[in-house]
């Protein structure tokens, strides 16, 4: 058993700013992840990291951007706590030797965005994400932090109250990936999840091969609930072929967007009549989409980026890594050719519910980044947020966990911020296929006020027994079940939602969980063992694809990144609330409560969003 | 170099894939006749056409499938604990990596396959490979590059834990022997005040941060492969990174300068450039060695 005061799950841009944060506050810290920290995610972001930096900009202007672009779904006190701290967290990031690009007076540079009424996107190159990873990296380095790396977190000990807000996190379960060894993780002061986006519940994505939702995926088992699943960002500039994500970067410098007919689309029919491309993604995504299905794709398929005019020199100093992505993952040079592009997934702007300090309702359980929803990018997140969002709320979630003095939430989480039921006509029963779950969390009643070393020890328990069953099981390949997820959330949950097609999509993942059941390892080794880890994805993977679509059948409306077929008008009057799911021990349960409009100095109200 | 096992079942499911999108295709042209349609079911055939000339092109050195040949070993596994080559034999469609033609492998024939990936666009650092004899990233080497079959082994000089999985921990410990993180000897005072850094100097150090900690350079380099404390070019690159920034403190700047100086530091380089030959960033690892060659004479003379 391993023992520290604070224990950060996942270690990409969230987690190693939460470990330093809490390393700050005196806490003996550890970063446990399934990967080694250079190899996370967040190293995959290209194009920025929004702050208002330069007197003419201020907070209050990127809170009310930031604010519109959620489509007024944010809470007020996530947004402003945001852009309040963005400054400050971007200067810390360079005082940290941070290769941000320059200005020839020697400042970090800033360009204009989607959806920014200020050009305040600080960035380094068209690689501002593996430069903050690895900035990061260094400091924990510096620092000594320790890293369990390739220490795959399959589960959290928690106590099993009946009221998730009565209950406590003790720690975690991981899985040592070398050794096939199973150990529990004491955790004196607190957990931090920051394990990422879901990406995986799409087959077109930018997110990595890695990014399965475990974090929300335990959570949500553990009895935290999940907000506003139905929001996911589909980035309207992906290659074709692989998803590989063209940055907004390139648009925000000037890139033009093309139909088949050579047209500027997003002038040519009127979808953003102001800000053309750099219009907030949703918005792109489906001008993209719409163009396709209106026959006006370029093979059917996709549409045009072009940046040639920005001139060599231009694209070689500010997006020279967009060069080599064309060029490696779609044999297309940039600087001679319009690059092929089309919307995939990439951003998934619900999650874990937390407050602002990033805790959830369960005490000593917090959740950071792109695994948690704050909630700050509401219906949809502005390019340039996601890197701020995980400095700002990382570095709180890690200040929070390790005990220091901080100002009370204003957001309220847990079953005890319901104010109203919710009600969804699904075609078959979600949740766990028997009753009585044998892998969740907290299935098992009576001695609640155990002592941590029992929780954990019992946590410890179950995951041995559960990584020994599916080894010793001759059953189907995990595989199969995953593609099939995916195939039918790509088809069905995608940009544009129509009932039946959401409904079809329960359908599927209902079978694909009782296929799951089924699920055996055929790897048998202890050693390395990734057809192990990949089947216990799987099915985080399936409750987070379940969750997706039960929010975006419930959801009539169309707002942000949610457009529905049938509700083609964002409702105010009934829909200025979060989706909450509850996992109920199987049983999910769906509620509401109220989005938080009133801020420190303005009360946002909702307006027609328009760019 | 024994077991070899060609999967039977390879071209069917390719096939029934083919076929079962054409199915569905001429069901929608049917159902609507709007010119967007009407112009897409044009598109369509001449897609088609296309494809066809391109196969037909490409089907006398490429036919439709392709063959790997994979390295698998496991210490604790009957039948893997001696190294042996595995054959796979996976349906080709343009584009088509070798990181594809693994994950394919691995989902169809044999989920025991073990290597890392993650971020297919070769920025994690995960699949530094040795294929077809030299160190590449799978997920940016395209199979019509290679030469039939294959050829996909764990990265050489480094001990192999299971199939294509090596032991980085080597790697990461020589990555972070040379102190790689800022060190300011001060920083400004004003409240949310940035440290300058001239686009020129940026420059400078840009081709340096690219490094993804693949490991390629150090499992290419016939230096570290016979002295093991050779720090190696992945980490005198880190330390080149801080050593040219001109944000980095001077005391530090001392302290790696004599790191990297040492018995086992940039003076064993050869300049044999098979390092920055691999490099997937394109980092030219050899001069930046070069280069802190200088700056350790000159430091040394400054003590004079």
């Amino acid at each position: 058993m391993y023992e520290h005061d604070v224990i950060v799950v996942g270690a990409g841009g969230a987690g190693l700013r939460a470990a330093i944060a809490a390393h700050e506050e005196g806490a003996d810290v550890a970063l446990v992840s399934k990967l080694h920290p250079v190899r996370s995610h967040t190293g995959a972001a290209e194009g920025g990291i929004n702050a208002a930096l330069h007197p003419e900009d201020s907070w209050e202007l990127h809170a009310y951007d930031t604010m519109k672009g959620s489509d007024y779904l944010g809470d007020a006190p996530a947004v402003d706590t945001f852009a309040q701290d963005a400054p400050e967290a971007v200067v810390t990031l360079e005082h940290w030797g941070m290769p941000f690009s320059r200005e020839e007076d020697g400042s970090a540079s800033q360009r204009p965005f989607g959806g920014l009424s200020h050009p305040r996107t600080t960035y380094a190159g068209a690689e501002t994400g593996h430069h903050m990873l690895h900035t990061m990296y260094q400091q924990v380095v510096k620092r000594g932090i320790e890293v369990y790396d390739e220490w795959y977190v399959t589960n959290l000990a928690v106590t099993e109250e009946d009221d998730p807000d009565k209950r406590d996190c003790h720690g975690v379960v991981a899985y040592e990936i070398a050794t096939g060894e199973v150990h529990g993780f004491h955790a004196r002061d607190g957990v931090i999840l920051a394990t990422g986006g879901p990406g995986q519940v799409f087959d077109h994505t930018t997110n990595a091969v890695a990014n399965t939702g475990d974090g929300p995926a335990m959570a949500y088992r553990a009895g935290v609930p999940l907000e506003d699943m139905e929001f996911i960002q589909f980035h309207p500039t992906t290659l074709p072929s692989t998803g590989v994500l063209i940055s907004e970067g390139v648009r925000g410098e000037g890139g033009i967007l093309y139909n088949d007919e050579g047209e500027r689309l997003m002038f040519e029919y009127g979808y953003a009549n102001n800000d053309g491309e750099l219009a907030s993604r949703d918005v792109v995504a489906r001008a993209e989409l719409t163009e396709v299905n209106a026959g006006r794709g370029v093979e059917d398929e996709y549409v045009h980026l072009d940046m040639r005019h920005l001139g060599e020199d231009r694209i070689l100093d500010r997006l020279e890594n967009i060069l080599h992505l064309a060029e490696d993952f779609e044999g297309v040079d940039g600087l001679d050719e319009p690059m092929p592009v089309k919307p995939g997934q990439h951003y998934a702007m619900g999650g874990i519910e937390t407050d602002e300090n990033g805790e959830t309702c369960i005490s000593g359980l917090y959740a950071a980044g792109e695994c948690a929803c704050v909630s700050l990018h509401g219906a949809n997140r502005l390019g340039g947020n996601a890197l701020p969002e995980l400095l700002v709320f990382g570095a709180r979630a890690g200040r929070h966990a390790a005990g220091a003095d901080m100002k009370v939430a204003e957001i309220q989480t847990g079953p005890s911020a319901r104010s109203e039921d919710g009600e969804v006509d699904t075609p078959v029963d979600p949740g766990a296929v028997e009753s009585a779950e044998t892998d969740a969390a907290a299935d098992e009643t009576g001695s609640t006020s155990a002592e941590s070393g029992t929780v954990l020890e019992r946590a410890v328990e179950r995951e041995r027994e559960r990584i020994e069953q599916l080894l010793e099981t001759d059953g189907i390949n995990h595989a199969d079940v995953r593609s099939n997820v995916q195939e039918s959330m790509t088809a069905n949950v995608n940009v544009f939602r129509r009932e039946e097609n959401l409904k079809e999509a329960l359908v599927d993942l209902r079978d694909a969980r009782e296929r799951y059941q089924d699920v055996g390892v055929s790897d048998p080794s202890r050693t390395y063992n990734t057809d192990l880890i990949h089947t216990i994805e799987t099915r985080n993977v399936l409750d987070l694809a379940e969750a997706i679509t039960l929010g975006a059948l419930a959801r009539e409306e169309f707002r942000g990144a949610h457009w529905r077929e049938e509700f083609q008008e964002r409702r105010d009057d009934e829909w200025l609330k979060h989706t909450l799911l509850s996992w109920n021990d199987g049983n999910p349960d769906l509620y509401y409560k109220p989005v938080i409009l009133e801020g420190d100095e303005q009360t946002y109200e909702p307006k027609e969003r328009s760019y | 170099m024994s077991t070899e096992t060609t999967p039977p079942e390879t071209e069917e499911p390719t096939e029934e894939q083919a076929s079962a999108d054409e199915a569905i295709e001429p069901a929608d042209e049917q159902a609507t006749t709007s010119p967007g349609e009407r112009r897409r079911a044009e598109k369509r055939a001449r897609g088609a056409q296309r494809d066809t000339e391109w196969n037909t092109e490409e089907t006398d050195d490429q036919s439709e499938t392709r063959t790997i040949k994979v390295f698998r070993y496991d210490p604790e596994v009957e039948g893997k604990s001696r190294p042996r080559f595995d054959e796979y034999t996976v349906p080709y469609h343009k584009g088509m990596t070798v990181l594809d033609a693994l994950i394919y492998a691995r989902d169809q024939y044999d989920s025991s396959l073990t290597f890392r990936h993650s971020c297919r666009q070769a920025v994690c650092g995960s699949d530094a490979l040795f294929i077809n004899g030299r160190q590449r990233l799978a997920c940016k080497t395209q199979l019509s590059a290679l030469s039939d079959p294959v050829r996909v082994e764990p990265l050489p000089h480094a001990d192999v834990v299971k199939d294509l999985v090596v032991d980085m921990e080597h790697f990461y410990d020589q990555m972070e022997a040379v102190e790689p993180f800022f060190d300011p000897d001060d920083l400004p005072d004003g409240e949310l005040e940035e440290q300058k850094q001239s686009p020129e100097n940026r420059e400078k150090i840009k081709m340096s941060t690219r490094c993804i900690w693949c490991g390629a350079c150090m499992s290419s380099c016939n230096i570290a492969a016979g002295d093991n404390e050779y720090l190696g070019p992945a980490a005198i690159n880190m330390a080149y990174r801080f050593a040219m920034d001109e944000r980095e403190g001077e005391i530090k700047q001392e302290d790696r300068i004599r790191i990297i100086e040492q018995e086992h530091g940039v003076w064993r380089c050869q300049t044999q450039f098979s390092c920055t030959e691999v490099c997937p960033k394109d980092i030219p690892l050899t001069e930046h060695i070069q280069e802190l060659k200088r700056e350790a004479v000159k430091s040394n003379l400054k003590f004079w």
